[in-house]
């Protein structure tokens, strides 16, 4: 394992501090917003730039300690920037259906159009 | 210089996402309904994964990358079995 130059650690374990600061942001806003459809927001600051730059410090420190380039961390992005659109917008979908099936004020109606059709303005 | 302002930065870091679980389990434990307890548990995974991949960068092992790439396939899984039950009251139909 080659040693690291002390100025590029610290560049990296800044840039840890920034994810983790981003993600510590996202799940404040998780807590402290009042309805579910804004709370289902504030997470995804963590999961696209608060995991892109731990990511990057984890990828950037394996590769100077090994002296190669390391893109395993690159995997897991990817995977989580794939991912975590899909979860959500199916978690809001669920969320919106018992909403209206149980009538709660502040949902916007059922599309009244058939589906085909392009909806007025 | 043996732990030095380095440490110190990933040992906030840590402790940052440590109150980032933490603010994810308040929410799980207060959530007023399903959803915002499924939101919270996304979220507490994603947390939990990056302060593994943080504990990996301090140790230097690659086995704490693997357990993250685990981790994100199963808050994945989980979180979309939730969404469908919270749909249809059933998983596999």
């Amino acid at each position: 394992m080659n040693a690291i130059p002390e100025w590029l650690q610290l560049v990296i374990a800044l840039i840890v501090l920034a994810g983790a600061l981003i993600t510590f942001i996202g799940t404040v806003g998780m807590v402290r917003w009042a309805t579910f459809y804004q709370r289902i927001h504030a997470p995804t600051l963590g999961s696209s730039f608060g995991a892109a730059l731990i990511l990057l410090g984890s990828s950037l420190h394996s590769s100077f300690a090994l002296g190669r380039p390391i893109m395993h961390e690159v995997l897991v992005l990817i995977f989580i920037l794939i991912t975590t659109p899909v979860t959500l917008m199916l978690l809001a979908r669920a969320a919106i259906y018992r909403d209206r099936s149980e009538g709660s004020p502040g949902v916007p109606p059922p599309p009244s159009h058939p589906p085909l059709t392009k909806p007025k303005q | 210089m043996s732990l030095s302002l380095i440490d110190w930065i990933y040992l906030a870091a840590q402790f940052l996402l440590a109150l980032a679980m933490l603010a994810g389990c308040w929410r799980m434990l207060q959530g007023p309904r399903a959803q915002d307890r499924v939101v919270a548990l996304d979220s507490m995974y994603l947390s939990g994964m990056l302060l593994l991949v943080t504990f990996g960068i301090r140790s230097g092992s690659l086995i704490y990358f693997e357990i993250a790439l685990v981790l994100a396939a199963l808050s994945f899984v989980s979180t979309l079995a939730l969404a469908k039950f919270l749909m249809r009251g059933e998983v596999i139909e």
